[in-house]
Formats: C-alpha cells, structure tokens, sequence
C-alpha cells in the first residue's frame, strides 16, 4: 500500500507540454540556505545535484505552494497553457 | 472570437460555476473560460461537501449530481505516540435534510459546469486566461493567448492561486496564509468501505486525525468515504512545514503506516494522488473596477479545525457575485461603488460572517500543543483509565496527575480556543 512518491506520480495523468510552466532562476539558490523546495514539493520536484537546485516541470501537479514558499522568489510560477499539465480523474 | 459577453468568468470549479448559473438563468450572456482539459480536472479537495449553498441554488441537487455519499458519521481521532482515542459521532438529524456529502471533484466540477451550460452559459475548456485588458483603469475584458474578449466585468474564480487576482492588482497571497494538501483515492469495494466504518448502504463517514500524523506540524489528517474509493490526506501549515525541514509527501506516506488508518485501508489500491493549496485568510479586496473575485481566488476558505469548507464558501460567494453583477447592470455601472454591493452581500449571507466569526482560528489552530501536547493528553490519561495492573485511583485523581505541570498552560489554551472557535 505504501508506494514511493515516483511511483505515486505514475498514478496522475498527464498532458506533457514541451514548454516550462515554472521556471526557477537557480542562480540565486546557491545562496539560499533554507532550500525550503526540498521539503513543501509534493512531488519532490526540486532536487538537488551535485550542490545544485534542479526543477522537473514535467511531473508537477501545479499545487501552488512554490510559488509562494520559495523565500527567494525565484520561482516564476505560470500555469501550462490550456488543456496541458496535469488532468485528475478523481479529484 | 470577437464577440463581447456581458460577463466573462475565469475558471469554472464551484465558484465559476455557481456564478455561471445564476448570471444565466438571470438572463445574462455569460462565458466560462476553464484551462483544464474539462472542468474539474485540475481541481483537489479533501471530499466533503456541505449541502447548504448548493441546496438553495438547486434545491435537491443530491438527487441529480454525481455525489458520492451523504455524511451521517463523524469521527475524530487524536493520535498519541502510542495510541489512539476516536469520538464517533453518529446523527441521525445529519441525514434529513443531509447536511454534507462526499465528492470527487473531476466529476462533481463537470456535472455542475454542465448546469451553467444548460442554463445558457457559454463554456470553453482548455484555454489560459492570461491576463486582463484595462481600459481608463477598468477592467473590460480578458486575454488568452491572442485572443481579446470583452466584456462589461469579469469574475476571477481561478482558485487559491487566483493569477488573475494579482494582475487586477489585488494583494498577494503570502505563504502563511496557505495550507498544502495532499490526498490519494484508495480503492475498496463498497461493501468493505460500509463495514469498516459502520455505514448503512450509500452513508458516509468522514474520519478527521489531530496528533502524531502530522508530526508536529499544524494540521490534521482525513479520511472521506467515497462509494468504492476513500479520500484519504493530510492538511499542514506550510510555513509550519518548512521550519521542520520534513518532506511534505513522506508525511501523507507515513499517514498510510499509522495502524489506525493502516487498517481502514488494508486491501485497498492507490489510484490517484494530488495536491493543492488551501487559502486560509481572505483577501482585503474582493472587487474594482469591473472585477470581482470569488471563492478560493478570494481566499474565502473557512477552516475552524473540525470543518474545511471552501466548496459551499465558493458556491454562495459565485452567486453573491452574480448578484452584484445584476445590481451593476440594472444601473448600467460596473464600477467598484456599484459593485461593493457583493461585499455587502457577502456579510449579510454567512460567507465573510463565517469568515469573521472564525478570523482567530487560523492562529489558535497554529499552535504546536494542539497536535503534541493534547492528543498526547488525551491518549495516556485513557491508557492510564483503561489500564488495570494493581489498585486503581479515582478518575479525578488521574487526570490531576497527568496533567501535571500542565494545567495552568491547558487552561490558557482553553481559553483561546474557545474565543477562536
Ligand atoms: C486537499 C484539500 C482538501 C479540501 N477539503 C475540502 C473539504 O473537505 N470541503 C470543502 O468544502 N473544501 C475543501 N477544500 C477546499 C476546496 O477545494 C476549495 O475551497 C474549492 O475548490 C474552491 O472552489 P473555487 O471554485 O473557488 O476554486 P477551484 O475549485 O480551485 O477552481 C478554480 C478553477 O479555475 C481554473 N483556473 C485557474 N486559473 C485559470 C486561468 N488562468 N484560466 C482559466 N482557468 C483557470 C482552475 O483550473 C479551476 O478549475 C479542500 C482543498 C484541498 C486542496
Ligand atoms: S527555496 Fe527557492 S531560492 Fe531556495 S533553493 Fe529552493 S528554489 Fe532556490
Ligand atoms: S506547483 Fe507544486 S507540485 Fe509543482 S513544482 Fe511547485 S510545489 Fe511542486
């Protein structure tokens, strides 16, 4: 019953589009020192490599809360265009 | 397209749709503008409906709309670090008239948009309203992509995280006014779901968990019974969250392990996870020049610990707002003096009522103690009554002892929670 959270997003349906909807400057993260990303994604769509933030746009379930909970700002938040992202079947 | 509505209403969960309908059925030419590939398919909740808003718009719509359970059980459960102590709350009044019911939202969203469409109103799914087009600082219309539809006012019903709201110029939202929530759909046959939460067939319960689920952090855990599914999630505090360095989606996992709940959903089949975040104050300004702002976008969200409503909250502000429209066309004048009519009405109604009554809960329902401390409490004074190893003491003298130390901080408490809640 407990299944990871990759394998929770196979779950979501998705309309992939080949455009960013958020785009996150990481350039300004290496000063950051909470990487607050880390812990609110529920999707763990911030990870970070090699001493780097990274964010997968694909995958995201556009909850919202990065565009608030960044203390940075650096996230600009934008839906995908229409009729993309995410499609719930349940809801 | 190049026509002009009278009315162009972004987003069409509860709130749009509840505006939609009622501005149709007036007679207006209204259009909904929804970005999801049909209406619903973005949209979260924990489950629960309460009947009351959607009742006076349709009255009986149970009877038609694709919900999923009418609510006659309810049941809290605090969680201590060992065990666990659940009220079980069965009302036969709950049933008539029903008081709440569960939904999903992808179908209930669809079903309700559909209503608008019959009405009259005109629905174009899987378009981005992108911005608004301003004309002498009014608002007239809006833009998707390249195309430019006016309109003579435009309702923002484009959920919590309202876009649109902030490019009308309205405040924005700061993290701590949010909770995050995430839920799955677990699938498990009827009859299981009725036996395990002690149902008659098509009844529902909805489970709400204070205590170690959320792991210190302010919020809860819930489960809603579905007809073959339950809603099962956690609600936190996000700024909560984030100075406990905890991640968000190990908590709604662990949720699953807690025995308690571990057996209400043994068997059953994840099918679906999501997540959204949940406004929890309301905007200082829900109207300019020809733009209002309703539902969620509004922050119209009440939460006073045992009840999340935003869905009835949506519904009742999507047609106050349909009210002010009518009273702003009758005089031919979309500006805000005309328009406040619809913050007037949504004191007069229980939508800012509700919201005022409950202004302190956001903050007493922040408080750390309310999910350690007292569950906790709870849970070990139960063990100590229930626990039969030598001579016993009075009941009294157990909770004298085991509130100890804490009972001049209970007590303040007590009293805060009364004067939030
Ligand atoms: C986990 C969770 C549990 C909850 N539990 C409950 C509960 O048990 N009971 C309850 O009453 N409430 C609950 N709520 C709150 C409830 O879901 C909301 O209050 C309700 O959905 C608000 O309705 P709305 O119409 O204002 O916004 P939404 O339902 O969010 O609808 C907004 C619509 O606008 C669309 N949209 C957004 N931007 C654009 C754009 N730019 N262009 C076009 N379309 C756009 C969206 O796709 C969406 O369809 C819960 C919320 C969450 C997240
Ligand atoms: S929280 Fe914001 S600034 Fe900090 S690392 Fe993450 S994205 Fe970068
Ligand atoms: S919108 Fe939500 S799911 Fe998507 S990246 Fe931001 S926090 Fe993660």
């Amino acid at each position: 019953m407990n299944i990871s959270i990759e394998e929770r997003l196979g779950l979501v349906s998705f309309e992939i589009d080949n455009e960013k909807h958020i785009k996150v400057d990481t350039s300004l993260c290496s000063e950051c020192d909470e990487k607050t990303c880390l812990y609110f994604c529920p999707t763990k769509r911030f990870t970070l490599e090699n001493g780097k933030i990274k964010h997968d746009y694909e995958g995201c379930i556009e909850c919202g809360t990065c565009k608030f909970a960044c203390p940075k700002g650096v996230v600009d938040f934008n839906y995908p265009r229409g009729g993309y992202g995410v499609y719930y079947k349940y809801g | 397209m190049s026509e002009k509505f009278d009315v162009i209403i972004v987003g069409a969960g509860p709130a749009g749709s509840a505006a939609a309908y009622s501005l149709a059925k007036m007679g207006f030419n209204v259009l909904i503008i929804e970005r999801g590939k049909y209406p619903g398919a973005k949209n979260v909740m924990g489950g629960r409906m309460y009947a009351y808003a959607l009742n006076r718009l349709i009255p009986e719509f149970w009877k038609e709309a694709p919900v999923e359970r009418k609510v006659t059980r309810e049941k809290l459960t605090f969680q201590g670090e060992k065990a666990s102590f659940t009220l079980d709350f069965m009302d036969e009044e709950l049933r008539e008239p029903p008081n709440s019911f569960t939904v999903q939202r992808a179908k209930f969203d669809q079903w309700f948009a559909n209503k608008a469409v019959e009405a009259g109103a005109t629905l174009v799914p899987g378009i981005r309203v992108d911005d608004l087009i301003w004309e002498n600082k009014k608002v007239v219309g809006i833009v998707a992509g390249t195309d430019k539809i006016e309109a003579n006012v435009v309702i923002a019903a484009d959920g919590a995280v309202s876009l649109i709201a902030e490019k009308a110029g309205l405040k924005k939202f700061d993290v701590k006014q949010f909770a995050l929530g995430m839920k799955e759909i677990i699938e498990l046959p009827e009859k299981t779901i009725e036996e395990r939460f002690n149902l008659a067939s098509g009844e529902g319960a909805a489970q709400l968990f204070v205590g170690q689920c959320t792991k210190e952090i302010p919020g809860g855990g819930f489960i809603y019974t579905n007809k073959s599914s339950l809603s099962v999630g956690i609600v936190i505090y996000i700024d909560r969250l984030i100075k406990k360095k905890i991640e968000s989606h190990n908590i709604i996992l662990e949720f699953n392990t807690n025995p308690e709940v571990a057996r209400l959903i043994e068997g059953g089949k994840i099918l679906e996870y999501s997540a959204h975040v949940i406004p929890e104050t309301s905007r200082s300004g829900l109207f300019i020049d020809g733009l209002l702002v309703a539902g969620d976008a509004g922050g119209l969200v009440v939460n006073s610990g045992l009840t999340l409503r935003g869905m009835d909250m949506a519904i009742a502000s999507g047609v106050a707002a349909a009210e002010a429209v009518k009273k702003a066309a009758e005089k031919n004048d979309f500006s805000k003096e005309i328009l406040s009519y619809y913050e007037e009405l949504l004191k007069r109604d229980f939508v800012l009522r509700d919201k005022e009554t409950f202004k302190k809960a956001p903050e007493f329902l922040q408080n750390e103690k309310l999910y350690t401390l007292y569950p906790d409490f709870v849970c070990r004074l139960f063990h100590r009554l229930t626990l039969v190893n030598g001579p016993k003491k009075r009941v009294f003298d157990e909770i004298l002892e085991e509130s100890e130390g804490k009972r001049i901080q209970m007590f303040l408490d007590m009293l805060r929670g009364m004067r939030a809640l």
